[in-house]
């Protein structure tokens, strides 16, 4: 077993874990945080995508022993006082979902994208989520939320620096 | 899927992750990004006892310019590489095919040293390096030798690097300016290349070609005596030996050979 001390959403952990433990498995078991989905199991569908350091990761391909000493945010993070994030309030005005097994991944690969590129392109907001799979296939939607996340955010910003 | 059990290490050096290697040998793996590494190991294809984790070592990220080459640290990340402005101006080459491995998360997490390490003859950089005519810095208890990329790539999965070597750095030369073409045919984004093509300053590499990056020998010497990238793409495929899977055919890997390998000297990206 090995020792990790970690921030999770803004909280300090630290637990005793087998290293082969996936950082998805810490996040759903050992903290109850099940936001994070596991879909494919194999670094392809994006449905466990975490901000790890402030960028997207799928947590089924990293270890909780590498995210020792990092800081982790998930779904559950974004929302603290329960008012929405912008990212997930645009999801919901645009119908960026279908069955919602995907959202919790294309919101934190979103929030990542967003961070990295504020004002994206639809071509970019295509490729800035080329790691996250809809089975649904609801993607119009879904970049559409994306695109109006951003407009909101700037809109916040610009209503800031006025204010 | 869970990987089988194992210690694990984080490296406190370059210096202490050898220590590890020389005493554990081919028993320990050395993990940074884990992108190519934890898949394995999830699938039981790598049972290593122990992980030896140089993933958070600052010492081996970062570039820097050094003389005529451009030194990128092994744990230096595909989207740092990718972003990098030294990078972007001098082997602008890397720094697209840095750009196109696996998706935004993988190239979070992915690094240079182990895509290369892993030598998946479909990859992206090992074949940029190999077109760049690029080397990397081994290091092990012996000390330190520089091997070119051509070297490097031995086999399917298999390099020069050593069970007590660690790949501690990648050469590239500086060449700002050079043309340049990168193709890399999928059918979906996030795929392996089904075939992959680099080309810059008359030297042509192909992914998926062979069990290695491969270099389109005959087609870079047509091109040296004076052919047109027509002329010489049309010899991409000779001395190739590519494999078949449900994507294509060695026929149809031989034809895209020629085809992007024609796009490629034109110096389009794709």
């Amino acid at each position: 077993m090995t020792r990790i001390e970690l921030t999770v959403n803004g909280e300090k952990h630290s637990d005793e874990v087998e290293p082969r433990l996936l950082l998805v498995h810490y996040l759903r078991e050992v903290l109850g945080l099940r936001a994070a989905n596991i879909g494919c199991d194999t670094t392809s569908c994006g449905a466990c995508t975490i901000l790890l350091n402030g960028r997207s990761v799928k947590s089924c391909t990293v270890l909780a022993v590498q995210a020792n000493g990092q800081d982790v945010v998930t779904a559950e993070g974004l929302a603290p006082t329960g008012e929405l994030h912008p990212v997930q309030a645009a999801f919901r005005q645009n119908h960026g979902l279908q069955c919602g097994f995907c959202t919790p991944g294309m919101v934190m690969a979103t929030v990542g994208l967003l961070a990295e590129i504020p004002n994206p392109t639809e071509a970019q907001v295509r490729a800035g989520l080329e790691g996250n799979l809809c089975r649904c296939t609801g993607y119009h939607n879904i970049v559409q939320a994306v695109l109006a996340a951003a407009q909101a955010q700037a809109e916040d910003e610009s209503a800031e620096v006025s204010a | 899927m869970i990987p089988a059990p194992f210690e694990y290490v984080p490296a406190e050096s370059a210096e202490h992750a050898l220590q590890l290697l020389a005493e554990h040998g081919d028993d320990a793996k050395v993990l940074a990004g884990g992108h190519s590494l934890l898949p394995m190991m999830k699938l039981r294809l790598a049972t290593p006892e122990l992980l030896i984790d140089i993933g958070r070592l600052d010492e081996l990220a970062g570039v820097t310019a050094d003389g005529g080459d451009l030194v990128i640290g092994a744990t230096t990340r595909h989207a740092d590489l990718a972003a990098s402005e030294l990078v972007r101006a001098e082997a602008p080459l890397l720094a697209y095919a840095a750009a196109q491995v696996g998706d935004p998360q993988i190239r979070h997490r992915g690094t240079i040293g182990g895509s290369l390490s892993h030598a998946d003859p479909a990859a992206d950089l090992p074949m940029a390096l190999v077109a760049l005519g690029g080397s990397v810095q081994l290091q092990g208890p012996g000390g330190t030798r520089i091997v070119s990329a051509d070297d490097f790539f031995q086999g399917f999965f298999e390099t020069a690097l050593q069970p007590d070597e660690l790949l501690t750095a990648v050469l590239v030369p500086r060449r700002p300016g050079v043309p340049w073409g990168y193709q890399k045919f999928v059918r979906r984004s996030n795929d392996w290349a089904i075939v992959g093509v680099a080309a810059a300053d008359g030297r042509i590499a192909l992914a998926s070609m062979g069990p290695k990056p491969l270099r389109a020998w005959a087609a870079e010497e047509a091109l040296a005596a004076g052919a047109s990238p027509a002329e010489a793409a049309a010899l991409a495929a000779d001395g190739t030996s590519p494999g078949e899977d449900m994507h294509a055919d060695r026929e149809y890997r031989r034809h895209l050979a020629r085809v992007l390998t024609r796009r490629a000297l034109l110096h389009e990206t794709g």
